[in-house]
């Protein structure tokens, strides 16, 4: 594929890279926090780490079209071993670096791995784990010696002893990589990301450097992004938003990636960096908001009046400043007056002071939500894309930002609906194909050469996209009308109490739901009211908690029967489940996506007591605990009866 | 995987020690050699805690001798333990609530500080030089013990498991040559003692730290350490690695009870 800005030459990443080495040697690429310290290494200093890297592995056997696993939190050398795999014409694959060691062997085996960079001990511990179901497994480069002294596995080798030996090999054949380098073209293979597998086996995605050259090129052009950008890297690198923000649009735009000290660290991380340039999945925004909230109701009567007076003002005329839409001037005055009070301070503790367009994706995310963040001065957006386009199709343009809508398509990128309402995508960031799987790519590109997203949505007067839910997902109830259960659940989610809610009704007489409380707020709501509770079952099944629960879902209710299409989607009944969804049962996918099919049979007694109307039912549910060993949680469930409306949006319909 | 160790750098020799007419200790020799983890086990009131002070220098027992590096040591104070290069930490956590983990992990390098006064109250010249090497040294230790998160939490809002952590750190900073545990795992659950026998054995590993621990979980004990001894009304009924003190018969009656 042909450049559009004409500057063919930079067609690869390893060539964008080394162009930034050469224009701007000197300016910040990465930076890491070590020690209690953010160090600097600039574009000159990540080029050569990168030779280093890439000579080293070619010394040891790389070879072109070779796979490189790479697992770990996001260091910068993790960062630069996936530039130096691209140099040799290899792909890098990226894991999850939380996954248990047997999710790891599938990916593993199915990428046929040779070569794997990881992070530290706990990954190399998997590896060596594993290595016996996947043989193809020559050569494990680790970048934290730490705890590695006394192991003696002859696969095992430093990453900075790997770089001495690259070194060494690219200074005595100094053509060699540069060669290597040049041997690439646009329409290789850059990156291999794995799907998630929210059905069947995780998948992995070919995608082109073409694909997300043009991808990372479109959004900086359409957000007008400089080198001067700051963002902060701490999403899984195996994610495609995290490959696409934090490598493929910093070497495009030439800005700076900062590498959290650890998991733990990164608000305060975040507070320190100040990122110009954010982007986060809606439940990091929701866990922000959550905490101020709390603290705010801690807070003292004079500031907790105060906060509430100057959000009512930003709630009133804040997101309409950032849009440049008329403000009178009274409100004006209050506007800037809440900001030297409220909610500049505000912004400053969460880190986003400096932020000049903040992105969010992956779910949606709440009305409420979106407008806080938004009034309080913050330009926070919407995008729309999976895995194979580049998390790259709708954008929200400034100044033109609706709630409930993605935005729309993206420079470069055609979006058209289907009979079906599914939404089909063609564009220079499509997948060139799935991996070892020719049956997928074929099913999942049609004869045109759209994808087919499997999402359904429409586009309202402006030409804004607007997603209902899963294709697939979405069912019908015994009386035939629409069932959309993502639709249903994510304003459930909405609520701060709620951490996750799971909705049937498909081929049913009627809706129910389970739902999953968030122990931080409601054990917090728990406290103030000096209510007892020894752990997150108890406090599920407390009385005043289904009480709080029920409000939440009548509002719900309420909001459904506004609908017409939705009205008859009524949640009847639900329950409080007494454990949290968690990816390491396997209830939920690694980027906490609901696994529909296993929860129904996992929880089958649940859903037939739900349905069969009985008032409690008794549960043990087997556990997984973070050490791999294995337990049980048994409870007896309440299920309650919620208040249904009559159908409000009939008349408007008719 | 093969353990080395060195020579005997502690060695304690027919050790008795009486509080007015109770025994404490009754001739208790034994012997801890460098780089190896040494554990004292024992029921309650056996006299751990009695024998980790002996080595400390807080008890001076009646009889018998102590050689310290092959010397034979004199009448001392805990103070001098440490600038021989013995730290510890405690069984009921003695850290400064109020402060931070910084600052506490920090006081921990307090006999290494030569700048007077005054120059650390300007923190000017020496004593500004002096302060930044010595929280490198810190953030190394912070960084070891994978407390970053916390770093400036003062300890007092900590759970109890990373306040014993952070204990460790303290006791770390002095970069002791032993190191005398106090039931390091006491009050914890599985994981944090996982995560406690890990660092342990990281340190022992990678500092080259030699290691005293008292510890009540037999399974923790039996897991980590080269050699344990084994007291019992303070006298000494069993001590040689892990298997041989699980099958001594006395260790067994003495744990579990016999029929007299």
């Amino acid at each position: 594929m042909s450049d559009t800005s004409g500057q063919s030459a930079l067609d690869t990443f390893p060539r964008l890279l080394m162009h930034h080495a050469r224009v701007r040697p000197g300016r910040p690429a990465m930076r890491e926090k070590e020690y209690g310290i953010w160090q600097t290494y600039t574009w000159a200093e990540v080029a050569e780490s990168v030779r280093a890297i890439a000579c080293g592995l070619a010394q040891l056997g790389f070879r072109r079209g070779d796979r490189l696993a790479i697992i770990g939190d996001n260091r910068p050398r993790l960062y630069c071993s996936v530039a130096a795999c691209q140099c040799l014409g290899g792909i890098p694959v990226m894991l999850y670096q939380d996954a248990v060691a047997q999710e790891m062997a599938y990916v593993l085996q199915d990428a046929e791995i040779r070569f794997a960079v990881v992070e530290d001990q706990e990954q190399v511990d998997k590896m060596l784990e594993i290595h016996p179901e996947v043989p193809f497994l020559e050569h494990v480069i680790y970048d934290d010696p730490r705890g590695l002294r006394q192991y003696t596995e002859s696969m095992l080798m430093a990453l900075d002893a790997l770089q001495d030996m690259g070194r060494a090999h690219d200074e005595s054949q100094r053509g060699f990589l540069d060669a290597e380098i040049g041997k690439g073209a646009s329409d290789d293979v850059s990156v291999m990301l794995y799907t998630s597998g929210t059905t069947g086996k995780p998948k992995g995605v070919c995608q082109t450097h073409g694909a997300f050259i043009s991808a990372a090129r479109g959004a900086v052009e359409f957000d007008h992004l400089t080198e001067k950008e700051d963002i902060l890297s701490y999403l899984p690198m195996a994610w495609v938003g995290d490959h696409l923000f934090s490598f493929a649009q910093a070497i495009v735009a030439g800005f700076t990636i900062n590498c959290p000290e650890s998991g733990e660290t990164v608000m305060t991380d975040l507070r320190e960096i100040g990122p110009t340039y954010y982007f986060a999945p809606p439940r990091v925004f929701e866990g922000l908001l959550t905490q101020v909230m709390i603290r705010m109701e801690d807070a003292g009567a004079f500031k907790r009046k105060l906060f509430h007076h100057f959000m009512e003002v930003a709630r009133r005329c804040g997101a309409d400043l950032l849009d440049g839409k008329p403000v009178s001037f009274g409100d004006r005055v209050q506007y800037a007056l809440g900001n030297l009070l409220i909610y500049g301070p505000l912004k400053n503790v969460l880190g986003m002071s400096r932020i000049r367009v903040a992105y969010t994706a992956g779910a949606a995310i709440g009305p409420d939500l979106f407008r806080f963040y938004r009034s309080i001065g913050i330009n926070l957006k919407q995008l729309y894309g999976q895995t194979e386009t580049c998390a790259y199709v709708c954008l929200q343009p400034d100044g033109q930002i609706k709630l409930d809508s993605v935005g729309k398509p993206a420079p470069y990128v055609e979006v058209k609906l289907a009979d079906n309402g599914e939404i089909l995508v063609k564009g220079p960031m499509l997948l060139k194909a799935y991996y070892k799987r020719p049956d997928a790519t074929a099913e999942s590109i049609n004869a045109d050469g759209y994808f087919m997203t499997g999402d359904a949505g429409f586009f309202d007067e402006d030409g804004h996209l607007k997603i209902i839910d899963r294709a697939k997902d979405v069912g019908k109830l015994t009386d035939g009308s629409m069932f959309a259960p993502n639709y249903i659940e994510n304003k459930l989610k909405f609520f701060q109490h709620i951490k996750e809610a799971v909705a049937f009704g498909n081929a049913r007489d009627m809706v129910t739901a389970f739902i999953n409380i968030d122990l931080e707020a409601v054990g917090n709501w728990a406290e103030r009211r000096g209510m007892p509770y020894s752990g997150y079952t108890d406090l599920a099944q407390l009385p005043a908690v289904y009480e709080l629960i029920r409000d939440c879902v009548e509002k719900v209710n309420a909001e459904l029967a506004a609908d017409p299409m939705m009205s008859a989607s009524q949640i009847r009944r639900f329950l409080v489940l007494h454990k949290e969804l968690d990816a390491d049962d396997g209830e939920l996918t690694r980027t906490r996506k609901v696994r529909r099919n296993f929860i129904s049979e996992r929880y089958a007694v649940l859903i037939d007591a739900l349905y069969e109307g009985r008032k409690e039912q008794y549960i043990e549910t087997p556990v997984k605990y973070e050490d791999g060993r294995e337990g049980k949680i048994a409870a007896t469930l309440r299920i309650e009866e919620v208040k249904t409306f009559a159908p409000r949006g009939e008349r408007q319909a008719a | 995987m093969e353990r080395k160790f060195g020579e005997v750098i502690l060695d304690l020799q027919n050790i008795s020690l009486r509080f007015g007419g109770v025994k404490a200790l009754t001739d208790i020799s034994f012997n801890v050699r460098e780089h190896e983890i040494r554990a004292i086990i024992g029921p309650n009131g056996a006299g751990k805690s009695s024998m980790l002070n002996v080595i400390n220098g807080v008890y001076h027992p009646q009889e018998g001798q102590i050689l310290f590096r092959g010397q034979q040591r004199q009448k001392m104070e805990p103070h001098m333990a440490a600038t021989q290069g013995i730290a510890r930490t405690f069984q009921n956590i003695a850290l400064f609530k109020g402060m931070s983990v910084l600052d506490n992990i920090m006081t921990g390098r307090n006999l290494m500080m030569n700048s007077n006064i005054l120059q650390m109250a300007l923190y000017w010249g020496a004593a500004q030089r002096e302060e930044i090497a010595h929280r490198e040294k810190v953030e190394e230790i912070i960084d070891f013990l994978e407390i970053q998160s916390v770093r400036k939490t003062p300890v007092g809002q900590l759970p109890y498991g990373l306040q014993k952590r952070v204990e460790l750190g303290r006791a770390l900073a002095a970069e002791p040559t032993m190191l005398l545990l106090d039931e390091p795992m006491a009050g914890m659950n599985v994981e944090e003692k996982q995560d406690m026998c890990r660092f342990i054995l990281d340190v022992n590993d990678q500092f080259g730290t030699t290691i005293v621990l008292i510890e009540h979980d037999m399974g923790v004990v039996m897991d980590i350490s080269d050699r344990v001894v084994v007291l019992d009304y303070g006298k000494k009924i069993g001590d040689g690695v892990p298997e041989e003190v699980r099958n001594n018969e006395d260790v067994i009656s003495a744990y579990l009870g016999t029929s007299h």
